[in-house]
């Protein structure tokens, strides 16, 4: 009972005892808020002209709360927050560090702008069904995700996000979102099943489920653990999380179904979890086995952006295109992760944050030209160039920074890429970097060439009247591509910090030492 | 389903375990029990009055949508979690008052309010399904 004791007892042993600062909260507070909107909106369901007045609002509090993370770990270094008071590993810890702040931030970015658009896009349907409650939880579960510091947790987050996905997935239930939620469902589930077999594994063979206290013993205890089994259980259901090559199949199969603002949603945000736990897993926790495996990482990673990049060139609806660029910025992604080391890692992080803000702003994009052109076809879309020429502008930039060409964001990240599979003289992953960037320019190249240069055809239907454009469909996409075009033009800030992220990565020392600050993981 | 005995049983079975489901709440912060195991009960006799009488009859009874139920649950933890925040200890740490009523003190804690919310969210999402599945078949 709580009745008070009379002996006292030293709590020392069990609990933090020292105060807790208010900025440790920071690494709460963007889930606190999510979830606390998320079910106040649920609350309001039926008050439809109440959401966006709730959403938005808290989806700029998450940017801003996020940037505080940003700034707080990039200036003072990683800092943990234990859950209860109880001591890691009992208690539950929440750690940011730089990597988990950057995509954080960038995805907080993502989702204010999908939130802003959708007060357009969403019609009153899609409001009832909960879009903005479901953003708002999968903005906990991303957000969750990448700020965990605990691996059973950050399965627990990978279910938040996948169940709040699944209801902006089938908005609306028509048969054809069902039909894409059925094949996206199913790989999913099959992957966080894999993913929590793999953390079983792991929890029997380490008898810990902190990740701090993984990586500090993994090292000792690398003798006699199945390590390189585990290890490749993790990167099978992570791959399937980051639609990897041979477990690809379920995106391109379900992105081009829901409305356009969720699917950018989901091209720029979920995909890049998978990765993201790709990254915390073989780099940080098991680095050795990274190693042996780099090799099929490797082949993984050229064959996912050769296929990404061809699906894309093969594709005529501009959505099922852009879902094949996602798959080829995964492809970047775990190239850097196959190579390892300061510039391949940190070429993968910044690969990663340029891809959550690109993919959104192509999708968004494209829906835009989808809406003005009346088809999401390129054989009967056509003077898009005339008919909306920022949109043309936009679409200019977007396709540049996707297929990594100067001056835009995409550039940078892949500079640090080649240069780190240059520096391992693995030629072949080079080059399949840089043919895949030249299919991809192609493909966008000819979306360009037909949707927008192309004189508007003969027969086409001019459609429905297009709606007046209106700031909430404009400011996402120009925002968006403001962040491509001034993340292209001074790389100095974010390349310093992917790279001071992949470094921390590789050594958490201080990861580990945020979590245990006596030293002592036993 | 439309029996005489089942309409006579349903108001009684229902009342005797909606107050059992708050019972299990209360006890399981010591014992075994807890806010899942309550809100299912709850939510079954939710379900049992919707088979006797129909999903409207309950729907107009619980008076708010379950989802919103759920959404008040669900709300309802997240904060008991921040109120560490006043206390300078981290997030979710359980933190107790001791008022007395009547001269009898009453323990209560952000633990229990955490719990309540559970117990809402599991009442508002199950009964939510249930009276969906149950609705369809009286269509």
């Amino acid at each position: 009972m709580a009745a008070p004791t009379t002996a006292p007892i030293d709590l020392s042993a069990a609990m933090v005892t020292a105060p807790t600062a208010l900025a440790d909260w920071l690494v709460i507070a963007p889930m606190g808020l999510m979830i606390a909107l998320g079910a106040a909106l649920m609350m309001v369901r039926h008050k439809l002209w109440l959401h966006g007045w709730i959403a938005i609002p808290g989806l700029v509090a998450l940017v801003l709360l996020d940037a505080l993370l940003l700034y707080r770990v990039a200036v003072h270094g990683p800092f943990t927050m234990t859950a209860g008071r109880w001591l890691p590993p009992f208690g539950i810890s929440f750690t940011a560090d730089l990597l988990g702040a950057l995509l954080a931030f960038a995805s907080g970015l993502v989702a204010l702008a999908a939130g802003i658009y959708g007060l357009r896009d969403i019609n009153d349907t899609g409001r009832r069904y909960g879009f903005y409650p479901f953003l708002l939880l999968m903005m906990a579960g991303v957000t969750g995700a990448f700020l965990t510091g605990d691996i059973f947790n950050l399965y627990v987050w990978f279910e938040v996000l996948l169940i709040s996905s699944f209801g902006l997935l089938i908005l609306g239930s028509e048969r054809e979102q069902i039909d894409g939620a059925l094949k996206y469902a199913v790989l999913n589930l099959l992957g966080t099943t894999l993913f929590l077999i793999a953390v079983g594994y792991l929890y029997a063979i380490f008898g810990t489920l902190n990740m701090a206290q993984v990586a500090s013993l993994a090292g000792e205890q690398r003798e006699g653990a199945p390590l390189i089994t585990l290890s490749a259980l993790f990167i099978l259901a992570f791959a399937m999380k980051a639609a990897a090559f041979p477990v690809n199949f379920w995106l391109p199969a379900s992105y081009h179904t829901p409305r356009i603002v969720v699917a950018a949603l989901f091209g720029g945000l979920l995909t890049k979890v998978g990765v993201y736990a790709l990254m915390r897993v073989m780099v940080m926790l098991f680095p050795l086995e990274r190693e042996e495996l780099s090799l099929v990482l490797a082949v993984i990673a050229a064959l996912t952006m050769l296929l990404g990049a061809l699906g894309a060139l093969a594709q005529s609806d501009l959505r099922r295109m852009a879902g094949f660029a996602v798959i080829a910025g995964i492809g970047n992604v775990i190239a850097g992760v196959a190579i390892g080391g300061a510039t391949g890692v940190g070429g993968a992080i910044l690969y990663a944050m340029h891809s959550i803000v690109v993919m959104t702003a192509l999708y968004l994009l494209i829906g835009e030209a989808a809406r003005i052109g009346g088809s999401w076809s390129l054989q009967t879309l056509g003077g898009l160039y005339r008919e909306a020429p920022w949109i043309a502008a936009g679409a200019f930039v977007i396709f540049f920074a996707t297929a990594g060409l100067p001056p835009f964001s995409g550039l940078w990240p892949k500079i640090m890429l080649l240069k780190a599979a240059l520096d391992v003289g693995a030629w072949w992953l080079s080059a399949a970097l840089l043919v895949s960037a030249l299919i991809l320019t192609l493909a966008l190249g000819r979306v360009f060439l037909l949707a927008f240069w192309r004189p508007q055809l003969a027969g086409a239907a001019v459609g429905a009247p297009i709606a007046p454009n209106s700031w909430q469909r404009s400011t996402p996409i120009a925002g968006l591509v403001a962040v491509i075009v001034v993340f292209g033009l001074f790389p100095d800030a974010p390349v310093r910090l992917a790279q001071a992220a992949a470094s921390s990565l590789a050594d958490p020392a201080a990861y580990i030492q945020s979590v245990f600050p006596a030293g002592g993981a036993e | 389903m439309n029996t005489l005995i089942l309409r006579t049983v349903a108001p009684p079975i229902t009342a005797l375990m909606l107050v059992f489901s708050v019972f299990v709440l209360l006890r399981g912060h010591n014992e075994p029990g807890g806010g899942f195991i309550g809100g299912l009960i709850a939510a079954s006799a939710l379900a049992i009055y919707g088979i006797a009488y129909g999903v409207s009859a309950v729907r107009r009874a619980i008076r708010f949508h379950p989802m919103s139920i759920a959404g008040f649950g669900l709300l309802l933890s997240t904060l008991s979690g921040f109120v560490s925040l006043f206390a300078g200890v981290p997030f979710m740490t359980g933190l107790w008052i001791y008022p007395s009523f009547f001269g009898v003190e009453v323990p209560l804690a952000t633990v229990i309010s955490f719990d309540i919310g559970v117990y809402f969210v599991v009442v508002g999402s199950i009964a939510s399904i249930a009276l969906a599945l149950e609705e369809r078949e009286t269509d």
